[in-house]
Protein backbone atom coordinates (compact mmCIF):
# COMPACT_ATOMS: atom_id res chain seq x y z
CA UNK A 1 0.00 0.00 0.00
CA UNK A 2 2.41 2.28 0.91
CA UNK A 3 4.48 1.97 -2.09
CA UNK A 4 1.56 3.30 -3.98
CA UNK A 5 1.27 6.21 -1.87
CA UNK A 6 4.58 8.15 -2.89
CA UNK A 7 4.12 7.87 -6.54
CA UNK A 8 -0.11 8.72 -6.14
CA UNK A 9 1.82 11.98 -3.77
CA UNK A 10 3.71 13.33 -6.50
CA UNK A 11 1.17 12.96 -9.41
CA UNK A 12 -0.89 14.72 -7.21
CA UNK A 13 1.48 17.56 -6.76
CA UNK A 14 1.98 17.46 -10.19
CA UNK A 15 -1.37 17.72 -11.39
CA UNK A 16 -1.23 20.61 -9.07
CA UNK A 17 1.76 22.48 -10.30
CA UNK A 18 -0.18 22.10 -13.69
CA UNK A 19 -3.69 23.20 -13.28
CA UNK A 20 -2.32 26.21 -11.57
CA UNK A 21 0.10 26.81 -14.38
CA UNK A 22 -2.75 26.19 -16.83
CA UNK A 23 -4.97 29.04 -15.55
CA UNK A 24 -2.13 31.65 -15.65
CA UNK A 25 -2.00 33.58 -18.53
CA UNK A 26 1.20 33.74 -20.25
CA UNK A 27 0.22 37.01 -22.23
CA UNK A 28 0.74 38.84 -18.90
CA UNK A 29 4.20 39.62 -18.50
CA UNK A 30 4.44 41.90 -15.60
CA UNK A 31 5.98 45.30 -16.19
CA UNK A 32 9.26 46.34 -15.42
CA UNK A 33 7.72 50.08 -15.79
CA UNK A 34 5.54 49.69 -12.72
CA UNK A 35 6.89 52.17 -10.53
CA UNK A 36 9.09 53.88 -12.78
CA UNK A 37 8.79 57.22 -14.67
CA UNK A 38 6.38 57.71 -17.99
CA UNK A 39 9.13 57.30 -20.54
CA UNK A 40 9.69 61.13 -22.08
CA UNK A 41 7.81 61.88 -25.09
CA UNK A 42 6.36 65.19 -27.69
CA UNK A 43 3.94 63.41 -30.66
CA UNK A 44 2.19 65.28 -32.67
CA UNK A 45 -1.71 65.56 -32.13
CA UNK A 46 -3.84 63.23 -33.65
CA UNK A 47 -6.45 66.07 -34.17
CA UNK A 48 -3.86 68.72 -35.02
CA UNK A 49 0.04 67.27 -36.08
CA UNK A 50 1.26 70.91 -35.80
CA UNK A 51 1.10 70.64 -32.00
CA UNK A 52 2.60 68.66 -29.86
CA UNK A 53 1.69 66.90 -26.63
CA UNK A 54 4.70 66.08 -23.90
CA UNK A 55 4.16 63.84 -20.85
CA UNK A 56 5.55 67.27 -19.01
CA UNK A 57 1.95 69.25 -20.09
CA UNK A 58 0.75 66.02 -17.93
CA UNK A 59 2.68 66.45 -14.79
CA UNK A 60 0.47 67.17 -11.79
CA UNK A 61 -2.21 65.33 -12.74
CA UNK A 62 -3.54 61.52 -12.66
CA UNK A 63 -4.08 60.41 -16.19
CA UNK A 64 -5.03 57.13 -18.07
CA UNK A 65 -2.92 56.45 -21.26
CA UNK A 66 -4.52 53.89 -23.71
CA UNK A 67 -2.74 52.60 -26.27
CA UNK A 68 -4.80 52.26 -29.29
CA UNK A 69 -5.10 51.49 -33.45
CA UNK A 70 -7.43 51.62 -35.81
CA UNK A 71 -6.51 47.92 -36.98
CA UNK A 72 -6.17 46.80 -33.79
CA UNK A 73 -9.61 44.04 -33.46
CA UNK A 74 -9.35 44.19 -29.33
CA UNK A 75 -9.58 47.90 -29.42
CA UNK A 76 -13.29 47.96 -30.42
CA UNK A 77 -14.07 45.08 -28.05
CA UNK A 78 -13.00 47.72 -25.39
CA UNK A 79 -14.11 50.93 -26.96
CA UNK A 80 -17.82 51.33 -25.43
CA UNK A 81 -16.17 50.87 -22.31
CA UNK A 82 -13.97 53.74 -22.78
CA UNK A 83 -16.50 55.88 -24.05
CA UNK A 84 -18.56 55.64 -21.34
CA UNK A 85 -15.62 55.79 -18.74
CA UNK A 86 -14.66 59.12 -20.50
CA UNK A 87 -18.15 60.66 -20.10
CA UNK A 88 -17.73 59.60 -16.30
CA UNK A 89 -14.39 62.52 -16.61
CA UNK A 90 -13.06 61.04 -13.45
CA UNK A 91 -9.78 60.79 -14.79
CA UNK A 92 -8.29 62.34 -18.41
CA UNK A 93 -7.80 59.76 -20.75
CA UNK A 94 -5.17 60.20 -23.48
CA UNK A 95 -4.87 57.84 -26.36
CA UNK A 96 -1.45 56.93 -28.02
CA UNK A 97 -2.61 55.91 -31.63
CA UNK A 98 0.14 53.24 -32.51
CA UNK A 99 1.99 52.47 -35.88
CA UNK A 100 -1.42 54.06 -37.33
CA UNK A 101 -2.11 56.06 -40.63
CA UNK A 102 -3.81 59.49 -39.21
CA UNK A 103 -6.91 59.07 -41.51
CA UNK A 104 -7.50 55.94 -40.48
CA UNK A 105 -7.52 56.84 -37.18
CA UNK A 106 -9.41 59.74 -37.21
CA UNK A 107 -12.33 57.95 -39.23
CA UNK A 108 -12.50 55.25 -36.35
CA UNK A 109 -13.05 57.69 -33.73
CA UNK A 110 -15.78 59.15 -35.88
CA UNK A 111 -17.66 56.02 -36.47
CA UNK A 112 -17.04 54.65 -32.57
CA UNK A 113 -16.74 57.55 -30.67
CA UNK A 114 -13.83 59.79 -29.10
CA UNK A 115 -13.14 59.36 -25.19
CA UNK A 116 -9.74 60.77 -25.48
CA UNK A 117 -8.82 64.17 -24.36
CA UNK A 118 -6.15 64.21 -26.69
CA UNK A 119 -4.63 61.47 -28.70
CA UNK A 120 -1.23 61.27 -29.86
CA UNK A 121 0.44 59.56 -32.84
CA UNK A 122 3.60 56.92 -32.62
CA UNK A 123 3.23 56.34 -35.79
CA UNK A 124 6.87 54.17 -36.06
CA UNK A 125 5.66 52.61 -32.77
CA UNK A 126 9.08 54.24 -30.79
CA UNK A 127 7.14 55.68 -28.17
CA UNK A 128 5.51 52.33 -28.00
CA UNK A 129 9.00 50.10 -27.55
CA UNK A 130 9.57 52.53 -24.54
CA UNK A 131 6.26 51.63 -22.96
CA UNK A 132 6.93 48.15 -23.67
CA UNK A 133 4.05 47.92 -25.44
CA UNK A 134 3.73 44.32 -27.42
CA UNK A 135 -0.04 43.96 -27.76
CA UNK A 136 -2.59 46.14 -28.06
CA UNK A 137 -4.49 47.67 -26.52
CA UNK A 138 -2.78 48.78 -23.49
CA UNK A 139 -3.58 50.92 -20.84
CA UNK A 140 -1.45 52.38 -17.93
CA UNK A 141 -2.24 54.73 -15.31
CA UNK A 142 0.09 57.53 -14.53
CA UNK A 143 0.53 59.76 -11.03
CA UNK A 144 0.82 63.09 -10.49
CA UNK A 145 4.23 62.45 -10.21
CA UNK A 146 4.34 61.17 -13.65
CA UNK A 147 5.16 58.05 -12.51
CA UNK A 148 3.66 54.44 -14.07
CA UNK A 149 1.22 53.16 -11.18
CA UNK A 150 -0.73 50.23 -13.48
CA UNK A 151 -0.37 48.41 -16.48
CA UNK A 152 -3.12 46.59 -18.40
CA UNK A 153 -2.45 43.75 -21.69
CA UNK A 154 -5.07 43.70 -23.17
CA UNK A 155 -8.94 44.95 -23.33
CA UNK A 156 -10.13 47.29 -20.11
CA UNK A 157 -12.79 44.97 -18.80
CA UNK A 158 -15.94 46.26 -16.64
CA UNK A 159 -14.40 44.18 -13.76
CA UNK A 160 -10.79 45.57 -14.31
CA UNK A 161 -12.05 48.95 -14.55
CA UNK A 162 -14.42 49.02 -11.75
CA UNK A 163 -11.82 46.94 -9.42
CA UNK A 164 -8.48 47.83 -10.36
CA UNK A 165 -8.28 50.75 -12.07
CA UNK A 166 -10.49 53.49 -10.55
CA UNK A 167 -9.72 52.48 -7.25
CA UNK A 168 -6.38 53.38 -7.99
CA UNK A 169 -7.53 56.38 -9.64
CA UNK A 170 -8.98 57.76 -6.81
CA UNK A 171 -6.18 56.69 -4.28
CA UNK A 172 -3.55 58.24 -6.12
CA UNK A 173 -6.25 61.85 -7.15
CA UNK A 174 -6.14 61.16 -2.79
CA UNK B 1 -10.24 8.02 -49.50
CA UNK B 2 -7.30 7.69 -47.75
CA UNK B 3 -4.98 8.56 -50.30
CA UNK B 4 -6.88 11.47 -50.62
CA UNK B 5 -5.88 12.24 -46.66
CA UNK B 6 -2.40 11.17 -47.10
CA UNK B 7 -1.86 13.84 -50.00
CA UNK B 8 -3.28 16.33 -48.29
CA UNK B 9 -1.61 16.12 -45.32
CA UNK B 10 1.48 16.13 -47.50
CA UNK B 11 0.50 18.90 -49.35
CA UNK B 12 -0.51 21.18 -45.62
CA UNK B 13 3.09 19.81 -44.25
CA UNK B 14 4.94 21.45 -47.64
CA UNK B 15 2.80 24.35 -46.89
CA UNK B 16 3.99 25.38 -43.21
CA UNK B 17 7.21 24.22 -43.80
CA UNK B 18 8.51 26.76 -46.75
CA UNK B 19 11.22 28.94 -45.18
CA UNK B 20 10.27 31.49 -43.32
CA UNK B 21 12.49 34.20 -44.72
CA UNK B 22 10.34 34.95 -47.60
CA UNK B 23 9.74 38.67 -46.20
CA UNK B 24 12.66 39.57 -44.21
CA UNK B 25 12.92 42.71 -43.19
CA UNK B 26 15.88 45.10 -45.27
CA UNK B 27 19.26 44.82 -43.32
CA UNK B 28 20.22 48.19 -42.29
CA UNK B 29 23.28 47.47 -41.18
CA UNK B 30 25.04 46.83 -44.50
CA UNK B 31 28.32 45.78 -42.49
CA UNK B 32 27.83 42.20 -42.23
CA UNK B 33 29.65 41.81 -39.04
CA UNK B 34 27.38 44.16 -37.50
CA UNK B 35 24.15 42.10 -38.49
CA UNK B 36 25.83 39.26 -37.41
CA UNK B 37 26.08 40.70 -34.32
CA UNK B 38 22.62 42.42 -34.21
CA UNK B 39 21.21 38.92 -35.01
CA UNK B 40 23.30 37.31 -32.75
CA UNK B 41 21.51 39.23 -30.23
CA UNK B 42 18.17 38.72 -31.45
CA UNK B 43 18.59 34.89 -30.89
CA UNK B 44 19.01 35.63 -27.04
CA UNK B 45 15.50 37.63 -27.14
CA UNK B 46 12.04 36.72 -26.84
CA UNK B 47 9.70 37.55 -28.99
CA UNK B 48 6.80 39.12 -26.67
CA UNK B 49 4.58 38.75 -29.52
CA UNK B 50 4.83 34.83 -30.43
CA UNK B 51 6.29 34.36 -27.12
CA UNK B 52 8.00 30.84 -28.03
CA UNK B 53 9.88 32.48 -30.76
CA UNK B 54 13.28 34.32 -30.90
CA UNK B 55 13.15 38.03 -32.16
CA UNK B 56 15.64 36.79 -35.08
CA UNK B 57 13.53 33.83 -35.90
CA UNK B 58 10.03 35.88 -36.04
CA UNK B 59 7.96 38.05 -38.64
CA UNK B 60 5.99 39.69 -36.23
CA UNK B 61 5.74 43.58 -36.21
CA UNK B 62 7.07 44.07 -33.17
CA UNK B 63 9.33 41.94 -33.66
CA UNK B 64 10.59 43.39 -37.06
CA UNK B 65 10.67 47.09 -35.38
CA UNK B 66 12.92 45.50 -32.33
CA UNK B 67 15.64 43.83 -35.05
CA UNK B 68 15.46 47.49 -36.03
CA UNK B 69 16.29 49.16 -33.02
CA UNK B 70 18.62 46.30 -32.40
CA UNK B 71 20.60 47.35 -35.69
CA UNK B 72 20.82 50.83 -34.88
CA UNK B 73 22.11 50.48 -31.58
CA UNK B 74 25.11 48.16 -32.79
CA UNK B 75 25.62 50.42 -35.29
CA UNK B 76 25.40 53.68 -32.86
CA UNK B 77 28.39 51.18 -31.12
CA UNK B 78 26.61 50.58 -28.04
CA UNK B 79 27.77 47.13 -26.41
CA UNK B 80 25.60 43.74 -26.01
CA UNK B 81 24.96 44.67 -22.62
CA UNK B 82 23.79 48.16 -23.38
CA UNK B 83 21.34 47.07 -26.35
CA UNK B 84 19.88 43.85 -24.06
CA UNK B 85 19.34 45.78 -21.25
CA UNK B 86 17.35 48.02 -23.51
CA UNK B 87 15.07 45.59 -24.15
CA UNK B 88 15.34 44.20 -20.36
CA UNK B 89 14.19 48.18 -19.07
CA UNK B 90 11.21 47.70 -21.03
CA UNK B 91 9.78 43.85 -21.54
CA UNK B 92 11.51 43.01 -17.94
CA UNK B 93 13.57 39.87 -17.90
CA UNK B 94 11.14 37.61 -19.68
CA UNK B 95 12.57 38.72 -22.82
CA UNK B 96 16.05 36.93 -22.05
CA UNK B 97 16.15 33.37 -23.03
CA UNK B 98 18.84 33.19 -20.33
CA UNK B 99 17.42 34.89 -16.90
CA UNK B 100 19.86 36.42 -14.89
CA UNK B 101 20.42 34.50 -11.55
CA UNK B 102 18.31 36.71 -9.28
CA UNK B 103 16.71 35.51 -5.79
CA UNK B 104 13.36 34.92 -8.03
CA UNK B 105 14.81 32.90 -10.82
CA UNK B 106 16.85 30.85 -8.10
CA UNK B 107 14.47 27.80 -8.43
CA UNK B 108 14.26 27.92 -11.82
CA UNK B 109 18.12 27.83 -12.22
CA UNK B 110 19.03 25.31 -9.14
CA UNK B 111 15.72 23.37 -9.49
CA UNK B 112 16.25 20.95 -11.97
CA UNK B 113 19.45 19.90 -10.00
CA UNK B 114 18.13 19.71 -6.72
CA UNK B 115 15.36 17.43 -8.52
CA UNK B 116 18.25 15.04 -9.81
CA UNK B 117 20.29 15.14 -6.33
CA UNK B 118 17.03 13.90 -4.98
CA UNK B 119 16.52 11.05 -7.45
CA UNK B 120 20.61 10.36 -6.97
CA UNK B 121 20.09 10.11 -3.49
CA UNK B 122 16.51 7.96 -3.57
CA UNK B 123 18.40 5.42 -6.11
CA UNK B 124 21.07 4.82 -3.85
CA UNK B 125 19.12 4.46 -0.93
CA UNK B 126 16.62 1.86 -2.89
CA UNK B 127 19.30 0.30 -3.42
CA UNK B 128 21.47 0.05 -0.34
CA UNK B 129 18.33 -1.50 1.02
CA UNK B 130 17.87 -3.88 -1.58
CA UNK B 131 21.25 -5.21 -1.00
CA UNK B 132 20.62 -5.72 2.78
CA UNK B 133 17.98 -7.77 2.11
CA UNK B 134 19.42 -9.82 -0.18
CA UNK B 135 22.33 -10.18 2.61
CA UNK B 136 19.80 -11.16 5.40
CA UNK B 137 18.45 -13.61 2.78
CA UNK B 138 21.81 -15.20 2.58
CA UNK B 139 22.12 -19.21 3.32
CA UNK B 140 23.08 -20.71 5.97
CA UNK B 141 25.96 -23.61 5.58
CA UNK B 142 23.28 -26.53 6.69
CA UNK B 143 21.41 -25.06 4.14
CA UNK B 144 24.29 -24.72 0.92
CA UNK B 145 25.08 -28.16 1.98
CA UNK B 146 21.04 -29.69 1.17
CA UNK B 147 20.88 -27.68 -1.96
CA UNK B 148 24.39 -29.26 -3.32
CA UNK B 149 23.32 -32.25 -2.23
CA UNK B 150 20.06 -31.44 -4.18
CA UNK B 151 21.93 -30.71 -7.19
CA UNK B 152 23.92 -33.78 -7.29
CA UNK B 153 21.06 -36.02 -7.34
CA UNK B 154 20.78 -37.38 -3.89
CA UNK B 155 17.75 -38.39 -2.84
CA UNK B 156 16.88 -37.03 0.54
CA UNK B 157 13.53 -37.56 2.52
CA UNK B 158 11.64 -34.29 2.98
CA UNK B 159 11.70 -32.87 6.57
Amino acid sequence: MKRYLIPLVIFIVLVGFLAVGLQLNPREVPSPLIDKPAPPFSLPQLADPQRQLSQKDLLGQVWVLNVWASWCVSCREEHPLLVDFSRSKLVPLYGLNYKDKRNEALAWLKQFGDPYSQSIMDADGRIGIDYGVYGVPETYVIDKQGVIRYKRIGPVTREILDAKILPLVRKLQG
Amino acid sequence: MKRALVLLCAALLAAFSLPPSAKEAVPVAADPQLEQRAMRLAEELRCLVCQNQSLADSHAELAVDLKQQIREQVKAGRSDTQVVDYMVERYGDFVLYRPPFKASTAVLWVGPFLLLLAAIIGLYVTLARRRSKAEEQALSAEEVARAEALLEGKAEAPK
